[in-house]
């Protein structure tokens, strides 16, 4: 058997762009992640796919740096745009790369009506916990307590916890991992793409630059020490008690399941009416 | 596709008699519309259920989304896959698709608005006919724009501006609005649908294998769909002909906003439709639209017989501007009556297009389902030249 290509990021961007993520970003990882991935999958390139990302530093990993058909659409409505795309063209995957913010902030409406669709789209979510690019204001995601530059004495509202909110509307695959996971995570994406249904991954993610250093971290590194030690697998959290779970991110797959997707529903119906109308 | 055709030309047959908002719906469908996504609405429902039950026949689709916003942003994705797709709403649902309005005009999507309006502002009477929207129509994004709208004013033209709207939308790769409003879209008229071969069908300009330049031509750049191999970056922010984003540069900015309003401001003479009478010999030219242009044929008639001649300019395009017709019609007229269903929004652009060459009255009506009678309108016609 011929030996594996090995896996190359530049294969699958654009020549002559310069990626323009902060160093220790980690939109790097899960630009790595997803496109090992792809590269696992057999995908010599990207021509298979569609992108579509709202605003934030999350929403420039595929627009316009992947060689690909990309839509960098407004703040928060990706989702909407790649379900018009999806539904026109269903042989094409359809992934969608968004900030918290930008997913489960502004756009949260769409994720849930998304998984309630069982719309047959991968989305990532990269949580960093805030809104980076527009300078660290507080996220729906940041958690209780943190300073940021909108919650001067601490944040006084509770974090959301997307991915069980995603569970609970229908999706078909969901997985949380930390870009400190990259194995999970690269394996999460796999599963994510070929997922009949609705894909969400969740990707907690360092922002050094408007989240770390104003919280205490010294550098990235750091950071992602704080994840891995934050880091819970699931089994391990259905044994342990509200009180200890504070403060951690519970990571793994938390669903895996196929139903009939949204496509699926919608070719049934034309067929039954161009029948009806036939008649 | 072979059932398809058959659907189609069983529905092709001459005269019917429709709902105004049927209408519409037949005649995105007769333009080539196959997606359909919105939010209910009064009252731009019909449109909507009517879609619903026929684009699955066609092989199109159609879903009801979760909010407007969502509605457009389904419609610009369908477009990008290569589909003709169109939504509906009312005055509220109007406000939110404004965000995605900027994205179609700014990412050049073909695509096709219908705005059902209602007395307004804010929720106003959901069941009532308004014209509030006309500067919403054209200023209701943010940032420099060219908007383009159409009104329609019979159930005949509901059909006919429904098509001429999706060609307008291919031809300048820019969303069009068809303004059309509650007694128009609610009323049910006949109407001839013309033999589907006799329809002028205007389809986008695709690339050729190689293009790079997708984008910001002053003659309108091709359109790639997604999925076949041009891997095309779209996107709302500044961008060049290629698609590549340009967030700080002053010089790419501004080439692209001279670019795509210069597209549709340029091409003005070639969107502008009117329907024009007696502009060249009235005393009194009245500018109008939509359902309260239906009063002006009768007033012209009562006038007559008062010894005062009534010309007309009824806008089928409201944006751009007609400029130059409402001009003509002020050199030759001693007045010009603008009758609305609003505060004045026609009026003030009548007013500053005439540039004083005539005085310029109003006659407003809102809310209440209450039209603007060719009593009331006769009156201040012959008021105007007293």
């Amino acid at each position: 058997m011929a030996e594996a290509e090995p896996f190359s990021m530049k294969r699958y961007l654009r020549p002559d762009l310069t990626l323009p993520f902060c160093v220790g970003c980690g939109c790097v990882n899960v630009m790595s992640s997803f496109l090992r991935a792809a590269h696992e999958l057999g995908h010599k390139d990207l021509s298979k796919f569609v992108f579509c990302s709202g605003i934030g530093c999350s929403a420039w990993i595929p627009s316009p740096y992947l060689m690909a058909d990309s839509l960098h659409v407004l703040h928060g409505r990706s989702i909407p745009v790649a379900l018009g795309v999806k539904v026109m063209k269903p042989e094409l995957n359809v992934v969608v790369f968004g900030g918290d913010g930008d997913i489960v902030g502004i756009g949260l409406s769409h994720v849930i009506h998304a998984a309630r669709r069982n719309l047959p789209i991968a989305v990532v979510m990269v949580n960093n916990m805030i809104y980076g690019m527009t300078g660290g204001q507080v996220a729906p995601t940041t958690p209780l307590g943190i300073k940021t530059t909108t919650t001067p004495y601490g944040n006084f509202e509770y974090a959301l916890d997307a991915t069980r909110l995603v569970v609970a509307a229908g999706a078909s695959y969901v997985a949380r991992w930390t870009t400190a996971h990259g194995e999970e995570l690269t394996r999460s994406m796999k599963k994510a793409i070929t997922t009949k249904g609705f894909a969400f991954i969740e990707a907690a993610s360092p922002c050094p630059t408007a989240f770390g250093r104003r919280i205490g971290f010294k550098d990235v590194a750091e950071m992602l020490r704080w994840f891995r030690d934050s880091s819970i697998p699931l089994e391990q959290a259905s044994k342990m008690t509200e009180k200890e779970l504070e403060g951690k991110i519970i990571v793994g797959e938390y669903v895996c399941r196929e139903k009939p997707t949204l496509t699926d529903n919608l070719s049934k119906i034309l067929k039954e009416a161009q029948q009806n109308a036939a008649i | 596709m072979e059932r398809d055709a058959s659907l189609v030309r069983k529905m092709a047959s001459r005269t019917r008699f429709w709902q105004g908002n049927e209408a519409c719906a037949e005649g995105a469908i007769a333009a080539g519309c196959r997606f359909y996504a919105g939010y209910p609405i009064t009252p731009a429902s019909e449109i909507f259920e009517h879609m619903a039950l026929r684009l699955p026949q066609l092989g199109g689709i159609e879903v009801q989304m979760e909010d407007e916003m969502a509605s457009l942003g389904a419609v610009i994705g369908a477009s990008w896959a290569g589909v003709k797709a169109m939504t509906a709403t009312s005055g509220p649902g109007f406000s939110l698709m404004q965000e995605m309005i900027g994205y179609a005009f700014m990412t050049e999507t073909p695509c096709v608005v219908v705005d059902v309006q209602r007395a307004g502002p804010c929720t106003g009477q959901a069941t009532k006919v308004g014209q509030g929207d006309v500067m919403q129509a054209r200023w209701g994004i943010h940032g420099d724009y060219a908007a383009v709208a159409l009104a329609p004013n019979s159930v005949q033209e509901l059909f006919d501006l429904t098509v001429r709207a999706f060609n307008l939308a291919e031809a300048f790769r820019t969303p069009v609005i068809l303004l059309s409003d509650e007694i128009v879209s609610h009323m049910l008229e006949s109407l001839v649908v013309p033999d589907y071969s006799q329809i002028e069908i205007v389809n986008r300009k695709k690339p050729k294998m190689g293009d790079s330049k997708f984008f910001m031509s002053p003659d309108v750049a091709p359109m790639p769909s997604v999925g076949e191999g041009f891997n095309v970056a779209v996107t709302g922010s500044t961008h060049d002909e290629t698609g590549r984003r340009f967030t700080a540069d002053q010089a790419v900015h501004q080439r692209l906003v001279k670019t795509l309003t210069g597209k549709i401001m340029n091409n003005a003479d070639k969107i502008i439709d009117y329907e024009a009478y007696n502009e060249d010999a009235c005393d009194v030219g009245i500018v109008s639209f939509g359902c309260t242009s239906r009063a002006v044929y009768e007033t012209v008639e009562r006038a007559k017989k008062e010894g005062v001649r009534v010309g007309f300019v009824r806008l089928k395009t409201i944006w751009p501007f007609p400029e130059e017709i409402i001009h003509r019609l002020a050199q030759n007229a001693k007045t010009i009556v603008v009758p609305e269903l609003n505060m004045r929004e026609l009026f003030y652009e009548v007013e500053r297009t005439v540039k004083g060459a005539a005085p310029v009255f109003s006659v407003n009506k809102v809310g209440g389902g209450e039209m603007i009678t060719p009593e009331e309108l006769l009156a201040e016609v012959l008021r105007s030249v007293k």
